[in-house]
């Protein structure tokens, strides 16, 4: 691949103004796939099945075959396209896009083409320092995915030079629902990191309401990304139109898309001020390199032969299905985030933070399972992301909220020191059970039982006459001596305070 | 030839029903006449090597005392659209030579719940696209009235199993005239039930927005029967109308007596004159019209401004539906499949659809992308769906006006093999009465009328109805049958010439 000539990003933004779109596919998390019965291995409970065991014969494009719309996709279609602040159409088609490739068992795609369901939208995307942007959404539409090809014998699994390929069809009939930004203008030099930011919104919508498991790694959430560049126009000249945009696809996440973004941007600067044209195009992001490439053209990619898809009626949901769909949104992720700030009293910087850290979730599950948000915050920012971070997992998959506020609560009730709580956190997660259980178990409770620290006290000081003596003096601080000999004796298991107490009790008697 | 295979269904099920007869010995009777007589007819492109043992098993249910359908124990041929588990399934292509399905279409699953006994799959022009089953990739089929001429079609296979009494019933479908055209051209009753009336489900699809399965036999009540047995809503085809339906049979049981016809307002389109058909065809139409007129009926002449431009309109929006649905056989999943050594996938599809497809498929492969094309879709496809529009309006408001249509069933009588095979426009303009029916979405049966004086071969008369008054066509067509046979003497099939040698 030949390297690309790139611009310095601050120059080219000096230079030149990007403008930004976005397609986002979302796989929804349906019982059965978008026209047939077969299982859908886009929900969590059918991922990783055997190649081609969830199929019906609708998904192979079998003869007679006939889709049916999953009434379940249609819902959370809907449901999408109002928390994306769309107006829901009264009825929409589906239509068929042609075109010939093994993974499409049909040759064709059953995919909303002229009258989408949802359209006209807005979402409000939050930068990593809070600054806010409306994103302007022209549509969502209602799709099925294609299958899946494994590209055999060649040495770089692509189909260059590949031997044969494998399909699989169980992706293939999958619900998407794709959404489709309009132009974005004056994201300006944080057009890259705006464009992982509206990823992680749409994802924070989708998980809100539950309708995908919006996992980019396994493809539940693909961006696709447009970018132009123009040149600024001098002050009082008219803006430029709009220059020549690419479409950047296979961005498999939020880092991922800000990488391309900037890449793309950088790349068609590069090329317009060397006097160069930009060609219109579909380029490949390349994770390894932290490039994009240009794409192979589909032979006939430039007809799709789009009709009115005749073996489905048009989707016309009711007035009252739609209402009640927009009754029971969830609360919207950006105004959430503003009550659960406000109602834990947390500074900017701690709050953005956790949101940052994508536990926003967790702690407000902590909270809600007892424990004060701070400690919450604490306990979720500092040891579990620490134990994350070294075991290169997901935070949340630690341990749960519940678990967290439990140990919390031992501390609270003096059970436990911030010491012993990090070693039963360690039990926890290490699946020795719940708090309490890990306590029990591993006798890491606070001795508070007086007799037995005064009798470990009584030891101490008399294998320690000297200290002893100078605690006599009123040398109070000697007696650290003394309380380091019993919390070793005790194995950590007490309330330092209270041995201090009790050390400076009996070294009176 | 045996007794048994001159039957009607009902007949047929009544002497079942009554134990006078076994459907082993019906299914034997019906497969040893089409030992007989089908190496002439070429009606069937698979005969069942089980439908004995599927006969038997009636048989021992019935004995057993279970409850059975109307039609339980009766034999059925299958026309080749339809997908089946325990025979090939063709569509009459070399492209799916062989190919069996993993599962029964709608209307085949029901007719094995009913207990229906199929015999075999029947020849068709390849994925319906014909009106003579010359298109077919096995061969044509043969007009049991005479052998040198066609059976209709694309359905000849059903209409002539029937006609040549090797099937007492048979399954068809319809999307400008498969099921209608071939009953007329074979003295047979074929029925194309409203849009949606009966499931696509398992139908191998040509052009989904006009493609309906529907009952091909020698009476309007085994028609009726069978409508009964494969009709209703069915979840897998989502353009299946839930509508509750009557009962189809007691319909044409109800309009055999006639009163149906006192007050009957028949319309007679004011733009298909007489000149466009051949003499005997427009002879026997007029005859029927006056014998609809002495028993009771009011003939109404009404306008259909648009019907003639149906032709047209159905012969962009029939191939631009097809050019997407004949997409899938490309042979990655299934079907034929021709390597090109070094090839890539593209050309193995590629090779692949050109061997296995016939010139006709091609043909209207090609003229369907055309229509389909940026920049084209308003001139063609869009213009054929305003003219679809207009036609549907045509039949409102004739309706408005009268109860039923009358038309011929087809503009001649069957046509010798060879004689338009190189002529599509020729053959296209074969379905000039049935294709409106099919792009308004409306009912229509067809009926034997009587032979044409100049060639003494079969014709038939078409009923149309509005929109889910499917059982209104069951009531005239029987009503004018019962007074036609009446007029013969006997049923129109008595004078067909005698196939089979000394059978």
């Amino acid at each position: 691949m030949a390297k690309d000539a790139l611009m310095d990003f601050d120059e080219a933004l000096e230079r030149y103004e990007p403008v930004l779109g976005f397609e986002v596919h979302v796989e929804l998390n349906t019982e059965t796939k978008m026209f047939s019965a077969a299982a859908n291995p886009a929900h969590e409970r059918n991922h990783g099945a055997a190649p081609n065991t969830l199929v019906a014969p609708v998904d192979m494009g079998l003869p007679g075959s006939l889709p049916v719309v999953n009434e379940q996709a249609v819902r959370y279609s809907i449901s999408l396209g109002l928390a994306l602040g769309c107006e829901i159409a009264s009825s929409s088609r589906f239509a068929r896009k042609n075109y010939f490739y093994p993974d499409l068992g049909k040759n064709y795609q059953i995919s909303q083409y002229d009258e989408p369901i949802a359209f006209e939208g807005q979402v409000e995307v939050e930068l990593e320092d809070g600054t806010r942007f409306e994103i302007p959404i022209e549509r969502a539409h209602m799709e099925e995915d294609a299958g899946k090809l494994t590209h055999m014998g060649g040495a770089t699994g692509r189909i260059q030079g590949a031997e044969y390929s494998l399909v699989d069809y169980n992706r293939a009939g999958v619900p998407l629902v794709e959404i489709v930004t309009k132009p974005i203008y004056g994201a300006e030099h944080r057009a890259p990191e705006l464009a992982a930011a509206y990823v992680r919104a749409i994802r924070d919508i989708v998980i809100g309401l539950g309708i995908s498991e919006a996992r980019m790694e396994r493809g539940n959430l693909r961006c696709d990304a447009n970018v132009s560049i123009r040149p600024r126009a001098a002050a009082g000249e008219p803006a430029a139109p709009l220059g020549t945009r690419t479409e950047t696809k296979n961005v498999n996440s939020m880092r991922s898309v800000e990488r391309a973004v900037r890449y793309e941007i950088q790349r068609q600067a590069a090329i317009l001020a060397a006097g160069g044209t930009i060609t219109q195009e579909t380029r490949h992001w390349h994770e390894d390199t932290g490039r994009t490439s240009p794409g192979r053209p589909k032979s006939d990619a430039d007809d799709y032969r789009y009709f009115p898809e005749p073996d489905l009626l048009p989707v016309a949901p009711s007035v009252e299905l739609i209402e009640s769909l927009r009754a029971a949104l969830p609360e919207p992720p950006a105004v959430r985030r503003r009550r659960l700030k406000e109602s834990w009293g947390f500074a900017d910087i701690d709050f953005q933070g956790v949101v940052n850290a994508g536990l926003l979730n967790e702690v407000e599950a902590t909270v809600a399972a007892g424990a004060a948000p701070a400690a919450a915050r604490k306990w979720w920012m500092s040891e579990i992301s620490r134990v994350a971070n070294a075991e290169g997992v997901d935070a949340a998959s630690l341990v749960s909220p519940a678990s967290v506020a439990a140990l919390q609560q031992l501390v609270d009730a003096g059970t436990l020191t911030d010491k012993l709580a990090r070693q039963v956190l360690e039990g926890v997660i290490a699946g020795e059970g719940t708090p309490q259980e890990v306590v029990d178990a591993r006798g890491l409770a606070v001795v508070s039982d007086d007799g037995a620290l005064i009798a470990a006290i009584d030891e101490a000081l008399a294998a320690q006459p000297d200290v002893l003596a100078k605690i006599r003096d009123g040398k109070v601080q000697a007696a650290g001596a003394v309380i380091g000999a019993v919390m070793k004796a005790m194995r950590g298991q007490a309330d330092a305070a209270r041995v201090r107490e009790l050390v400076l009790e009996r070294a009176a008697q | 030839m045996s007794d048994i295979t001159r039957l009607t269904a009902a007949d047929l099920a009544a002497r079942l029903a009554a134990g006078e007869l076994s459907s082993v010995e019906a299914t034997r009777a019906h497969l040893e006449r089409i030992a007989a007589v089908d190496g002439d007819v070429h009606a069937f492109l698979h005969v069942s090597d089980h439908a004995l043992d599927v006969a038997a098993d009636i048989d021992r249910r019935r004995a057993a005392g279970e409850q059975l359908g109307a039609l339980a124990g009766v034999p059925l041929a299958i026309k080749d659209v339809l997908v089946t588990t325990d025979m090939p399934s063709t569509s009459g292509s070399k492209i799916l030579e062989g190919f069996i399905s993993p599962y029964d279409a709608t209307v085949v699953a029901r007719s094995r719940a009913a207990g229906l006994v199929p015999l075999g799959k029947t020849n068709m022009d390849e994925f319906a696209m014909g009106s003579s089953t010359e298109y077919s990739a096995y061969g044509p089929t043969h007009n049991p009235w005479d052998l040198e001429r066609i059976p209709g079609g694309s359905g000849g296979g059903s209409a002539a199993a029937v006609a040549a009494f090797e099937a007492p019933l048979a399954l068809g479908s319809d999307t400008g005239g498969s099921i209608r055209q071939p009953a007329h051209v074979t003295g047979t009753v074929g029925m194309k039930p409203t849009y949606g009336a009966v499931s696509r489900y398992g139908a191998i699809a040509l052009a989904s927005s006009l493609d309906q399965v529907g009952p091909v036999s020698r009476t309007v009540l085994d028609s009726a029967l069978l409508h009964d047995v494969i009709g209703g809503h069915d979840p897998n085809d989502a353009t299946s109308l839930e509508d509750p339906w009557p009962s189809f049979a007691a319909a044409a049981r109800e309009g055999a007596t006639g009163e149906v016809l006192k007050g009957l307002k028949v319309g007679v389109i004011r733009e298909l004159p007489d000149t466009g058909f051949q003499p005997g065809v427009a002879a026997s139409f007029r005859a029927s019209l006056a014998l609809l007129e002495a028993h009771g009926a009011e003939i109404v002449e009404i306008s259909a401004p648009h019907f003639e431009y149906g032709v047209a309109a159905y012969y962009l929006i029939l191939p631009a539906e097809a050019s997407s649905n004949l997409a899938k056989f490309d042979s990655v999943r299934f079907g034929l499949r021709v390597d090109v050594p070094g090839g890539t996938v593209e050309d193995v599809m590629a090779r692949s659809r050109e061997v296995g497809f016939g010139d006709e498929v091609k043909r209207r492969i090609i003229l369907g992308t055309y229509a389909l094309s940026a920049g084209y879709y308003d001139a063609y496809y869009g213009s054929a769906q305003k003219v679809r529009t207009l036609i549907q309006r045509d039949f409102d408001d004739a309706f408005a006006q009268v109860d039923v249509i009358a038309t011929p069933s087809a503009p001649t009588t069957a046509f010798r093999l060879g004689e338009k095979v190189d002529d599509p426009i020729q053959m296209y303009l074969n379905d000039v009465t049935t294709i409106p029916v099919n792009l308004a979405g409306v009912p229509g049966i067809s009926i034997p009328s009587g032979l044409a004086e100049e060639d003494g071969l079969p014709v038939g008369i078409q009923f149309v109805a509005p929109a889910r008054h499917d059982a209104r066509l069951y009531r005239v067509g029987a009503a004018l049958e019962a007074l036609l046979v009446d007029e013969w003497g006997g049923p129109l099939l008595d004078r067909a010439p005698r196939l089979g040698g000394n059978l």
